[in-house]
């Protein structure tokens, strides 16, 4: 039996039904249509599929998206407002941050969490924020250098 | 694939209660999720009801009291790491949640549901019973209380009834001249442990060990103490004679298996190692204070 699940997604409110089995990361990408969210390993093991609820990271693979009720999602479609990437998007982007861009929006929200809790990390710090995402690339450091640069301020928002 | 299931969210205990009592071995109680979901996914475990206690507020909670530290089971393990009375009281459990699995999966997953899962391989398990921690259960019928050491009874069974909740881990005040160390070996730094040791040491007159509690992860079937290492060291000078017999004794009262993360022999190893590794570290832990 399906049951009704209220929630905001990208400050836009939802009103819809799931099935209680259904996982966070599957109503993001199936009934919501935001397939920013990868599903990656679908076992909690790459973060590929990490968004913000209520403000805080977690894997939408390994949540239920019944306990998405009445709380605030942000997925990496919600980071830019209108055409302004935010200061970590546009950092991801001139530091070369991609490579097959697999494990970008999950590491978008892990460091978006990570800067929102502590606005100021050490290199150490930033690689424990990014410690629950896998890029199988391996293009970690470009991942690093980009988040550093935010950090430094070397980002401001547009005008 | 997971299997349907009828969904409940009890907001209170009283509520979460009556559900189990309705339901008994039919239903699941689900917390932050974070390792029964796997174990859905994989169909090992299919139930057709879920008790859905995340939204439980009443049992989310860190209170610092005479008797000791109170810890509320649907507590995330986030909320345990940032406790600054942890930090400053317990600091091992605070440096344990650093290495348990991802920030991500310590956002949403509780210290109860990772207690109550009763993988033997669990991070806060083996702290809790160096820390002689007490767990409550709550039923219908009243509450019960017991030692950590005696919950897990075997791979993924607890001491836990039907209708019953972990609704309380009780920490009691650290001991003066004690410390406590823990450490989880395996080869990925957010993993499950492949074996893991923590040891709390009373210190008395002339660095004497005067009391010891070791716990292993990892080691057997449920977290286990290895009381016949703890005996060779209780009351005696501890010299590194004496902790490698110590070591010795704890590997060969384990019962690890083989996977394929590490051997039985390998495991057992690891336990000779870290044993002594831990009981040290405890030891200067208690003269730091």
């Amino acid at each position: 039996m399906k049951k009704e699940l209220k929630f905001k997604v990208n400050g836009q409110p939802y009103d819809i039904f799931v099935k209680p089995k259904t996982l966070l990361s599957e109503v993001l990408r199936n009934d919501l249509g935001l397939t920013g969210t990868k599903r990656g390993c679908n076992s909690s093991s790459c973060g590929a599929c990490t968004v913000m609820l209520n403000g805080m990271s977690v894997k939408s693979c390994s949540v239920l998206a019944l306990q998405a009720n009445g709380a605030e999602v942000v997925t990496v479609e919600g980071l830019a407002k209108g055409n302004k990437l935010s200061l970590l998007q546009r950092a991801f982007l001139d530091h070369g941050s991609y490579q097959c861009g697999f494990c970008t929006p999950g590491m978008l929200m892990s460091s978006t969490a990570l800067l929102t809790e502590n606005p100021k990390p050490n290199k150490e710090e930033i690689k424990e924020g990014i410690d629950g995402n896998i890029c199988r690339c391996t293009g970690y450091n470009s991942i690093i250098r980009a988040i550093t640069a935010v950090v430094k301020g070397e980002y401001k928002e547009a005008k | 694939m997971i299997k349907d299931f009828e969904h409940f969210a009890p907001k209170t205990l009283k509520e979460a209660l009556a559900l189990l009592d309705k339901y008994q071995d039919d239903c699941k109680v689900i917390c932050g999720g974070q390792s029964l979901l796997v174990l859905m996914r994989q169909g090992l475990v299919a139930p057709p009801y879920m008790v859905d206690i995340k939204g439980i507020a009443e049992l989310s909670y860190i209170k610092d009291e005479k008797d000791g530290l109170k810890i509320g089971a649907t507590t995330t393990h986030r909320a345990i790491e940032k406790s600054a009375i942890i930090k400053k009281k317990y600091p091992v459990l605070a440096k344990m949640e650093t290495r348990l699995a991802s920030i991500q999966t310590r956002n949403w997953g509780t210290i109860g549901g990772n207690v109550c899962h009763g993988d033997p391989a669990g991070d806060p398990m083996p702290v809790f019973i160096a820390l002689n921690a007490t767990l409550t259960m709550t039923g219908s019928k009243g509450k019960r209380s017991m030692p950590a050491e005696d919950f897990s009874l075997d791979y993924f069974e607890t001491a836990l009834g039907p209708g019953e909740l972990l609704t309380e881990i009780a920490l009691p005040v650290v001991p003066a001249n004690t410390g406590t160390a823990y450490y989880k070996f395996n080869v990925i730094e957010s993993d499950l442990a492949t074996v893991s040791v923590a040891a709390t040491v009373t210190l008395g007159t002339g660095d004497s060990c005067q009391d010891i509690r070791i716990a292993l992860g990892a080691s057997a079937p449920t977290p286990i103490r290895p009381k016949k290492a703890e005996a060779i060291l209780k009351g005696k000078k501890i010299t590194d004679a004496l902790l490698a017999q110590a070591g010795e004794a704890a590997a060969a009262e384990a019962d690890p298996i083989s996977d394929i993360y590490a051997s039985e022999e390998y495991r057992r190893e690891l336990i000779k190692v870290l044993v002594p590794r831990l009981t040290k570290e405890a030891m200067a832990n208690a003269k730091s204070k």
